[in-house]
């Protein structure tokens, strides 16, 4: 993992883009248990007022991570991570949906040994997590 | 948690990383079995929450039911192998123009009952149209 003294607050350790098809929304529903049909029934969405199929938030939520997961070395590192869900992301039938992911050093805890990792998650241009925080570990 | 499934979930948020996938890659970093990934956790609170949402008496339709933010606090990775239990309590229930908000909170222990994850979500409860 890299050295924590070598961390500065505003690094960009991280950016990478996923890009989701509905495959990988049923995909997840199998594999999280959430199967809100939302997620995959078009007609049941727009009944209930939305404009389409949205990924799972949880989906977008753990993929985010992934790029501080790799950065760090260890998944084990991660002992905090908490989001907002603030805008949907469609995926499109076809063309499905791009998600890019930045992840920037927001604040390092001497004392503890952590830092925190703030992620710029955003689909179309615009963000679709808030508050989105990681917080690592570099201690024992 | 078996092996398989944390391969599983890690392949479904689109994860790469060996020690999610390969065991000796996750022993060779000193831990036991496969590592989860951080959001794994989810797979064990959504059994809670699938419990509380089908309650009769809460009267929740689930096409109407929006995340609205998602925590998790660790005191461990979850590794493959893991006897986990999960107690899940209903912190607040708040209404917001004519929207229902659930907080419920969901202390997942191991077979020691040590604590590993405490998984905090906020579930929105859309109005009818």
């Amino acid at each position: 993992m890299p050295p924590f003294d070598a961390l500065t607050v505003g690094d960009e350790i991280a950016s990478s883009r996923y890009a989701l098809t509905r495959e990988s929304l049923v995909r997840y529903a199998g594999a999280s248990g959430d199967f809100n049909p939302i997620h995959y029934r078009d007609d049941v969405a727009t009944s209930v007022g939305l404009p389409g199929v949205l990924a799972h938030g949880m989906l977008t939520m753990g993929l985010a991570v992934q790029p501080v997961v790799e950065w760090v070395g260890d998944p084990g590192k991660v002992r905090g991570y908490q989001v907002k869900f603030t805008r949907p992301v469609l995926v499109d039938p076809a063309a499905g949906a791009e998600i890019d992911v930045r992840a920037i050093i927001g604040h390092l805890d001497t004392e503890a040994l952590t830092a925190r990792v703030d992620l710029t998650v955003t689909f179309n241009g615009e963000t679709v997590l808030g508050k989105a925080q990681v917080i690592v570990t570099f201690g024992g | 948690m078996g092996r398989e499934k944390v391969r599983e979930f890690a392949h479904a948020v689109l994860a790469t990383h060996p020690m999610y996938f390969d065991v000796a890659a996750a022993q060779n970093a000193g831990y036991r079995d496969l590592v989860a990934p951080p959001t794994f956790a989810v797979v064990i609170q959504e059994k809670t929450l699938a419990q509380l949402l089908t309650m009769p008496d809460a009267n929740i339709d689930f096409s109407r039911v929006v995340h609205g933010s998602q925590d998790f606090s660790f005191s461990r990775p979850i590794v493959a192998g893991d006897e986990l239990t999960a107690v899940l309590r209903v912190e607040s229930v708040k209404s917001l123009a004519g929207n229902s908000l659930v907080t419920a909170v969901s202390e997942i222990s191991d077979a020691t009952g040590a604590h590993v994850v405490t998984a905090t979500s906020t579930l929105v409860v859309r109005a009818d149209d």
